[in-house]
């Protein structure tokens, strides 16, 4: 750890996408420290390139140019293996549209980042524990009584949760988190908002995107993104 | 873990995987049966031919035989790697139905004959099973039971008799009495005819006293004679006796290629001791041969077809490369979102394709087990498919009245299953290769993206 607790740091990010002759400039230059422990809320028109950032923030996606660090390592000089073990171990991510494997049960979805991180081997020797920690955090969630069930039995906000419950399994550092309320009512949003507050007072650092101007007028750091940089609020 | 599981679910729960399994099982059952069968063909084929030659045979092509086959009789007889050897005396002749006795219509016919020794030529080959009345009993084959007096000849059974419909004959409890006028030209030592001027034709009426079945198109070409008689009636018998072959069978154990070098060895080193002997000429164009040699013509005949036959069928390994790559193609574009997710997660390239793959064996192993499970139920049955088929709708594969073969050959081989089973998980690996390859270099915000709009 660095600069008085700065876990995550982003330095002039850009990034573009090139459709047939026409170059979109997304990001255009995002500077941005995340401390340990902080809950960031990113707010932006949609297109403003959210999503964008939050996937390079969680080497899901490798910027133009620019320098995403945690703890003071470049992560996109990793290497491929390297980045397979951030993404497992470090950040969670949850997507603005849950992402679940259909084929899985919800027990079977939030055991998959241990499953993914370990050998059969592996698997076999903290399976137990494993199973249990996920048994919590269902509970946590309220989805005790659905462990069994498949992701299309579920409504939107039990699947929300589920992938909330999957990107905390393996206790990562930093939570990466994509409007995990914009498909919702306000009702289950806030159930949901409450939960990530919850976890934020317990110290977990959170960075998450969202439209909802109140949650945003809640937050105590906000960020808005306008024309691919980053204005204060 | 979840690789396996994941896998397992994909199967289970993706009705296009079951097509793909479909698939597999098919190739496998086709071939396995194709393969199992032609190879009984062949085998059977081949061990007819064997079971007619002996393993080992002393030749000449030329009608005028060769001398001094008494003598390289015993040499080999002292041999301890020789069983048996027999003189064989093999030849044309115009056969007339003297008495029908019932059997075959008036005619004149041109068939082989052999002159035999019957217990020797019992001891090399089956000729001691092809007999009917005298099964066993070689000495007393051609001793017609109907007068003991009488010189016996054995004709081949299909000569005499008609198939059913079932491929079966049908004969007397007891020969019934039937005689043969056979007519030779006969040749003397030197290779001109031997009665020339004088009617140029011997020939002489032979009583039927047994016949024989060795189970191919022989039962219908060739006449069983007494050695002697044949060799009077080609000019053989007298002044320089000759015979034209020697049929060799070895003791167990001797490997056909050592013991036909051995023999090859004896017989030049007698025809050299011969050198200044009657018709030492003669000997010179004598060959040595195993029985595949010997044969050569008809089995490599039957062995081509059988590589052929198997080629062609293996093609069908290709479809199933096809079909599992197509399927993999469709799944993999339908769980991209799921190979997203995966590596969201922080499972590698290696991974993903460790999933695919897994589930390609997947594929291939219950494929590959449907196909050979039905496969083997398959020709255990089949000849009685087959009957049943004749019973119900008169239809037969082959026409068992014309055919040497009866029941369709389905003795199982198990290492030929191995490598079936081998070449389809193989062939299911193959195809799922380049899909699972595109799959593992998917980049996660990609595949979510797409299902995102
Ligand atoms: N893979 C891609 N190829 C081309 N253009 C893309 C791609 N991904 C995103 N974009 C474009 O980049 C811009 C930013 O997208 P992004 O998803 O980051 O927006 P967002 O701020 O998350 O919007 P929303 O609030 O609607 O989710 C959009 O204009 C989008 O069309
Ligand atoms: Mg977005």
């Amino acid at each position: 750890m660095n600069d008085n607790g700065v876990i995550l740091k982003a330095k002039d990010i850009e990034k573009s996408y090139r459709m047939g002759q026409i170059q979109l400039k997304v990001l255009k230059g995002i500077n941005l420290n995340v401390r340990k422990g902080e809950l960031v809320v990113v707010v932006g028109a949609s297109g403003s390139g959210k999503s964008t950032l939050l996937h390079i923030l969680g080497a899901l996606d490798k910027p133009d140019k620019g320098r995403v660090s945690f703890n003071g390592k470049d992560i996109n000089s990793q290497s491929n293996r390297q980045l397979n073990h951030f993404r497992n171990k470090t950040v969670g991510f949850v997507f603005q549209f849950y992402h679940l494997l259909d084929e899985l049960n919800v027990l079977e979805n939030v055991l998959l980042p241990t499953m993914a991180g370990k050998s059969i081997a592996g698997w076999f020797v903290c399976r137990k524990s494993a199973k249990k920690r996920a048994a919590e955090l269902l509970d946590k969630f309220g989805l005790s009584g659905r462990t069994k069930h498949k992701p299309y039995q579920l409504s939107g906000g039990e699947r929300q949760r589920v992938a909330m419950a999957r990107a905390l399994m393996n206790e990562p550092e930093l939570l990466l988190a994509d409007e995990p309320t914009g498909n919702l009512d306000s009702e289950t949003g806030n159930g949901i908002l409450n939960v990530l507050e919850q976890l934020n007072r317990d110290g977990q650092t959170i960075v998450m995107v969202t439209h909802d101007e109140r949650i945003a007028g809640k937050a105590r750091r906000v960020i808005k993104l306008v024309d691919g940089v980053i204005k204060p609020a | 873990m979840y690789k396996f599981k994941l896998a397992l679910r994909y199967l289970i729960k993706r009705k296009i995987s079951y097509f793909a399994v479909i698939a597999v099982a098919l190739c496998v059952f086709i071939v396995f049966v194709v393969i199992t069968v032609l190879t009984g063909i062949t085998a059977d084929f081949k061990g007819k031919i064997h079971d007619t030659t002996g393993d080992c045979v002393v030749y000449t092509k030329s009608l005028v035989g060769f001398g001094h086959y008494d003598e390289f009789i015993r040499i080999l007889r002292r041999q301890d790697f020789i069983e048996e050897a027999t003189p064989v005396v093999k030849n044309y002749a115009m056969v007339s139905i003297a008495e029908s006795g019932g059997l075959g219509s008036y005619g004149d016919y041109t068939k082989e004959i052999a002159g035999i020794e019957p217990v020797s030529l019992a001891k090399v080959t089956g000729f001691g099973d092809w007999i009917e009345y005298n099964k066993g009993q070689p000495s007393k084959v051609f001793t017609p039971s109907y007068d003991v007096n009488l010189p016996g000849c054995v004709p081949g059974i299909g000569f005499l008799f008609e198939k059913d419909e079932e491929g079966n004959y049908h004969t007397p409890a007891k020969p019934p009495r039937a005689a043969y006028e056979v007519a030779c030209i006969p040749l003397n030592a030197k290779g001109a005819p031997a009665k020339a001027g004088a009617g140029e034709l011997s020939s002489k009426t032979f009583y039927y006293s047994d016949h024989f079945s060795a189970g191919y198109s022989l039962d219908w070409r060739l006449f069983f004679l007494p050695l002697e008689d044949v060799q009077l009636l080609c000019g053989m018998g007298t002044g320089h006796k000759r015979i034209t072959h020697i049929h060799i069978k070895f003791t167990k154990g001797t490997a056909l290629n050592s013991g036909t070098e051995k023999v090859k060895k004896l017989w030049s080193d007698f025809v050299d001791t011969k050198k200044d002997a009657p018709y030492a000429n003669l000997l010179k164009k004598v060959q040595v041969q195993d029985w595949k040699n010997f044969s050569k013509m008809i089995v490599a005949l039957v062995e081509t077809q059988q590589i052929l036959t198997i080629v062609c069928f293996g093609m069908i390994g290709v479809i199933t490369v096809f079909i599992v790559l197509v399927v993999f193609y469709m799944i993999v574009s339908h769980k991209s979102k799921d190979i997203g997710i995966l590596k969201s997660v922080g499972a590698s390239g290696i991974n993903i394709l460790g999933l695919f793959l897994n589930f390609a064996l997947l594929i291939g192993i219950v494929g590959s087990a449907i196909g050979s499970v039905s496969g083997w139920i398959f020709l255990l049955r089949i000849n009685e498919i087959e009957d049943w088929m004749f019973n119900k709708f008169q239809f037969q594969i082959w026409d068992r009245r014309i055919s040497s073969i009866g029941d369709i050959p389905n003795a199982i081989d198990l290492k030929v299953l191995s490598i079936i089973i081998a070449c389809a998980i193989a062939a299911c690996l193959v195809g799922a290769l380049l899909p699972s390859w595109r799959a593992s270099r998917m980049k996660c915000v990609d595949t979510l993206a797409v299902t995102q709009l």
